[in-house]
């Protein structure tokens, strides 16, 4: 098995929270919280994953890749899809309730 | 009438689901007041399965495979729900709560919908979900329905400008935290190719503690220590909390972020109880409970907003309870759970009260409702006596569960300390805006959140209507109940080393000494049950044959 999609894995969720700290604007932070989130499909997949197996449907010749991460990834992708609708929906409020969404300017709740 | 206990983990999270179904058919045509009975009723049931539920767990772990996919010759893929005594605690006491809030919602809001009501159902089923569920990856589905439902509450007044930056921020921090969660779990499948909480742990147990399963343990506990708001994660909490409905606070502060300490005691012990050092982990969590605990007590004593005062008492508690769970010993445990029962009636009834100055005088500011509360004829004793239960003030179930704690963990002055700077800030803010006391304060501080100009949530400035007088009784006197009756610590696993009616027999720590323990009983063993707070429990049956198999790996070669 290769390192390479842990390490791309590990890389997308650090990167997003990273992004996270430094956005300047509020639906760069939703795209940034949806990329951390898109390591968590690498690695889901990247663990389940074998060189020469077929998709896990019935009846598949040979040896076929664990179903259950494809479950979880399937499960994951809803849960992203769920979030980050109800993120932008909450930032679309914020743009017009304050006509901003560089979060240095919103200062509504301090202390 | 008798009813198969294995039945009723599934009905937790069945029921709160279906009757948000039926409230989203009926929201079109139905008019107000059937969208609040159906509700209820609903909250109600709840409550009664979950009763039956915690009846059946005194006499031993009810376990359901969902779907009737129990395993066969060792090996399968089903689902498991676990039900023992604090988990299905923990799903009661969300199912109480959300009735109180159903309660106060009754005539809170003037303009709700039924997207509330349906809101609060969903976001029930997924607290329900968290607290009986033992298989790892359902722990981050039902963390994310939870979170996800909060998120919507936090933000329900979308006309506020606050209110949306409040959920925002919630939702930003909590989501990252739950996919460095889903990252860990992956590391554990991809280590031990198992979900089932007690699988992994019998599997770890053979594999011990390389750099690996550590860094997964940490990745774990990062996304609960999130939700349960604990520094440096802490600042979320009191964002959505001083922005979100006020009944919707009460879930908040009562159940979801003591869900995500919970959360920790479930994976640390029977996720990484038999490969993890006891010792590194309690100093890791008592550093971070006592940082959390400090910091909450300080900034409680400096906002003048109540409902963020509450928030940071609410953080502030939840740095105990992480210091009393630490401690990993069967009594630190059950005083952390009491202590979160009772702080849960009592932070609840401080909530709905001021949700009543809020709706009464339109206003959550400390100095700028300084005596405008000398007409209230209930709050005006109730919300003193509040902040005194909150400061641990016997017979309380937060003093008992105080009590405990404090004298398991060993740091009684801290507990003190904390306690008594949330309850004192509390208490300061009450009387002045009840008695008037103290000369009227100077507003010279900026930095803070004023609490001025949060919009009134419901108006009736002659009488304040009975609901929201029962919520808020009903709430105290649990939290009274707790702390009084021996049956509820009893069930609670606490009975046992503590009792608050005999006088002289204060807790004294009791850590049973650990059997050894096989691999194929993990959870089951009495080792780790001990550690559980539930050191005598008599031998279990059957179910736990089941409920003991191991997966085998699904990986292939």
């Amino acid at each position: 098995m290769s390192l390479l999609p842990y390490l791309v894995a590990g890389w997308l969720l650090l990167i997003g929270c990273f992004g996270v700290v430094r956005s300047r604007g509020l639906v760069h932070t939703v795209v940034c919280v949806a990329v951390a989130q898109s390591g968590t499909y690498v690695l889901l997949l990247s663990i389940g994953f074998q060189y020469g197996a077929s998709a896990p449907v019935q009846g598949a010749p040979g040896p076929v890749v664990d179903p259950v991460m494809q479950a979880l990834t399937l499960t994951d992708i809803v849960v992203s899809a769920t979030v980050t609708a109800l993120l932008l929906a909450l930032v679309i409020q914020i743009a017009k309730r304050t006509g901003t969404v560089d979060p240095d300017q919103l200062d509504e709740l301090r202390g | 009438m008798t009813v198969d206990p294995s039945c009723l983990p599934p009905l937790g999270i069945a029921i709160p689901l279906a009757g948000a179904c039926v409230l989203l058919a009926l929201a079109k045509f139905a008019p107000r007041v059937v969208v609040d009975t159906v509700a209820m009723t609903t909250a109600v049931v709840s409550v009664a399965a979950m009763a039956l539920l915690v009846a059946a767990t005194s006499s031993g772990r009810v376990v359901t495979w969902v779907g009737g996919w129990t395993p066969k010759d060792g090996s399968g893929v089903g689902i498991v729900l676990a039900a023992d005594e604090i988990g299905a605690g923990f799903a009661l006491l969300a199912c109480a709560l959300t009735a109180c809030a159903l309660i106060y919602t009754w005539r809170y809001f003037d303009d709700a919908e039924a997207h509330v009501h349906v809101l609060i159902l969903l976001f029930l089923a997924g607290m329900v979900g968290f607290s009986l569920t033992a298989d790892l990856f359902d722990l981050f589905v039902f963390l994310e329905l939870m979170s996800a439902t909060a998120y919507a509450l936090t933000g329900h007044k979308i006309e506020e400008p606050r209110s949306v930056q409040g959920g925002f921020t919630f939702g930003v921090v909590t989501s990252l935290g739950a996919y460095f969660s889903l990252t860990g779990i992956g590391i554990l499948y991809a280590r031990t190719g198992r979900l089932g909480m007690p699988q992994i742990g019998a599997a770890l147990d053979g594999h011990g503690l390389d750099p690996l399963v550590l860094a997964a343990l940490v990745l774990v506990l990062t996304g609960l220590l999130v939700k349960a708001a604990i520094v440096p994660f802490h600042f979320w909490l009191a964002d959505a909390h001083a922005v979100a409905p006020t009944p919707v606070c009460v879930l908040f502060s009562g159940v979801m972020a003591p869900l995500g300490l919970y959360g920790v005691l479930r994976v640390s012990t029977t996720v990484f109880g038999g490969v993890l050092p006891a010792a590194s982990l309690h100093g890791t969590l008592v550093v971070l409970g006592i940082a959390t605990a400090a910091l909450g007590a300080t900034l409680c004593l400096m906002q003048r907003h109540l409902k963020r005062m509450l928030a940071y008492s609410t953080i502030a508690h939840l740095g105990l309870f992480l210091i009393g769970l630490a401690t990993l010993t069967a009594s630190g445990v059950a005083g952390a759970v009491l202590y979160v029962f009772g702080h849960a009636g009592v932070k609840g009834a401080l909530f709905l009260m001021v949700g009543v100055l809020l709706a009464r005088k339109g206003s959550v500011d400390e100095f700028d409702l300084h005596c405008q509360g000398r007409d209230a004829r209930l709050t005006k004793w109730l919300l003193p006596l509040g902040a005194l239960a909150l400061a641990g003030l016997p017979p309380f179930g937060t003093g008992l569960g105080k009590a405990i704690s404090e004298e398991s963990s060993g740091l009684t002055a801290l507990f003190v300390l904390v306690s008594a700077a949330t309850g004192g800030a509390v208490l300061r803010a009450s009387l002045r805006i009840h008695f008037g006391l103290g000369p009227p304060p100077q507003d010279t501080d900026s930095d803070t959140t004023t609490g001025d100009d949060e919009k009134q949530e419901g108006r009736f400035p002659q009488r304040l209507p009975a609901t929201m007088v029962v919520a808020i009784t009903v709430l105290l006197t649990g939290g009274l109940l707790v702390g009084v009756v021996p049956a509820v610590a009893d069930a609670l696993g606490a009975g046992r080393s503590a009792s608050w009616t005999e006088p002289g027999c204060w807790p004294r720590p009791c850590t049973a000494p650990r059997p050894r323990r096989s691999a194929a009983s993990t959870w089951s063993g009495r080792g780790r049950a001990s550690r559980w707070g539930l050191a005598q429990r008599p031998p279990e049956g059957r179910r736990v044959a089941n409920w003991a198999i191991t997966y085998p790996s699904h990986r292939g070669p």
